[in-house]
């Protein structure tokens, strides 16, 4: 069972209070983008075994889109945080690299 | 290898079962073949196999990081069948479902192909205007399938409650000649036929690494060595997304936990497949007498084979509405597989950006059935450069908006 805490309003929910919005920082592309860029920001997404940054809607409770990075191979929570940034603040990056040795943030957009 | 008959039987019941031989060769890896398969489940066997069978390309190896089988195609609930709305989805499920009929003498290996029937049920009003526009379509498809009336449910069901509480049925779309096979006994006769036809399949050997130049693929590096080849198969479901970053290149693939669940044995108590796409649950009755029981995927990528105990949770509840008489049985076993979620919800098969690289992947929570039918189309294409029944289901879909939009015509379960 998935546990986030919601940024937000502090709660921490069970993932049945949580809806899962998919992979996170994509960056946007519309009219006047290439159709390769358009494709990729629709469909393509990074898929990793390990370490991932995601959507979560905290659908049953405050209601508002948070940021979680959570791995997908041991389902360890390394932190959640707003929805408002372009990218994981310095915090969440370090406890990654502190329990991911090598890890460090692939900034594609 | 010897062949599989009755008389074999009694000659070994003769001379206390010592005649018996492996049903596949463990050889070590050479460092060439003409053509390299990674994933020893069911869809890269059936690709070898009808590589050899239908092309005559037999220098080939099948490599496995696990055991042979050992990943979604001894996970999923066994169930074949080819109800699609899509025309291309149609044909190639289709394609599955009639090589399944005789897969067992073809591969001298009994499958256990059991066409008892699959019926997807109509809940609500949507869903019966769109099983009655399925079954439109499958007419025209040449696809065997009906729209029936909730008194013929009952009578080709009679445990399902046709009057629930939240949702009466109202209907079913039913698919005679669908119904199931033994997953593993598919795998298996597939490895023993690619065998021998001398093709090697290399279990616990995991690919690295797939090394390329001049823009096409020359070979991969695993953990039993470097292997060159002329072409590669990426034939690994869940952990395609993996394989393509080695490569290179993205795909349109999320990768999710399904799972399933098996009760204790009972007396044989429904003989036909049943899907509640609306509640979210199918139950099919095994052999053994257990209730094999599917629900719907998580909503997030996982890797662990094991998934979310809500998803269990929500697919007995819809179950116990749909069939109240199991609501006191216990459950022996559950499992969760990884599954290769793609956009529009229908495979890949497809070349990559790489040259002489192809992938077959995105089978999503529907691929067991699928294993014939995707051996025989992914084999053409990866012996010929194209194939018409992987025509539409190429990764240029994405980008060029033709998607097959299985989503939304089959509901949540696949």
């Amino acid at each position: 069972m998935l546990i986030l805490t919601c940024p937000y309003c502090g709660v921490r929910c069970d993932e049945t209070e949580l809806a899962p919005g998919g992979e996170a920082h994509l960056k946007r592309f519309g009219p006047g983008s290439s159709d390769e860029e358009f494709e990729d920001y629709l469909f393509m997404r990074a898929n990793p075994n390990g370490v991932h940054f995601e959507r979560w809607r905290h659908v049953y409770g405050c209601g508002k889109w948070f940021h979680a990075a959570r791995n997908t191979v041991t389902l360890e929570v390394y932190g959640t945080y707003s929805a408002q940034v372009h990218a994981p603040p310095q915090e969440i990056r370090d406890a990654v690299s502190n329990r991911v040795p090598g890890w460090h943030w692939k900034d594609e957009s | 290898m010897g062949h599989y008959s009755a008389l074999a039987i009694a000659r070994e019941a003769f001379r206390d079962h010592r005649g018996w031989q492996r049903a596949w060769k463990s050889p070590e890896p050479r460092r060439r073949y003409d053509v390299v398969i990674v994933g020893a489940g069911g869809h890269g066997l059936a690709t070898a196999y009808h590589l050899g069978k239908n092309h005559g390309i037999t220098n080939v190896a099948i490599l496995e990081r696990g055991w042979l089988g050992g990943g979604n195609t001894g996970r999923n609930t066994t169930i074949i069948r080819s109800n699609y709305l899509q025309d291309a989805s149609a044909a190639i499920y289709e394609k599955a479902r009639s090589l399944y009929e005789t897969l067992s003498q073809d591969l001298n290996y009994n499958v256990m192909f059991s066409p008892r029937g699959v019926m997807m049920l109509a809940q609500t009003e949507h869903e019966v205007r769109g099983y009655r526009r399925t079954a439109h379509a499958n007419a025209l498809q040449g696809v065997e399938t009906e729209f029936i009336e909730p008194r013929r449910v009952k009578e080709l069901c009679p445990i399902i409650e046709i009057r629930g509480p939240r949702y009466p049925v109202l209907g079913a779309l039913w698919q005679p000649r669908g119904g199931t096979a033994r997953h593993d006994a598919v795998a298996w006769g597939y490895a023993r036929r690619c065998s021998a036809m001398g093709m090697d399949i290399i279990q616990k050997c995991e690919v690295t690494g797939i090394r390329t130049s001049g823009g096409e693929v020359r070979g991969v590096v695993t953990t039993r060595g470097d292997i060159d080849c002329g072409k590669l198969g990426i034939v690994v479901a869940g952990h395609s997304g993996h394989l393509a970053e080695m490569a290179g290149f993205r795909l349109p693939v999320e990768s999710v936990a399904l799972q399933a669940l098996v009760s204790e044995p009972v007396k044989p108590c429904m003989d036909v497949v049943v899907m509640a796409n609306t509640v979210h649950g199918y139950m099919s009755q095994s052999d053994k007498g257990e209730m094999v029981i599917g629900g719907g995927a998580d909503g997030f990528i996982n890797y662990t084979q094991r998934g979310s105990f809500s998803h269990i949770e929500e697919t007995v509840r819809a179950l116990v509405e749909t069939f109240p008489m199991i609501s006191r049985l216990k459950m022996l076993r559950h499992w969760g597989g990884i599954v290769d979620m793609t956009g529009d919800r229908s495979p890949i098969l497809s070349r990559t950006p790489v040259g002489n690289l192809f992938i077959n992947c995105g089978w999503g929570t529907g691929g067991f059935k699928a294993i014939p039918g995707s051996g025989w189309g992914f084999a053409e294409l990866m012996a010929k450069g194209e194939s018409p029944l992987c025509a539409d289901l190429g990764l240029n879909r994405f980008r060029e908006g033709r998607f097959i939009d299985e989503s939304v015509a089959a509901g949540v379960a696949h």
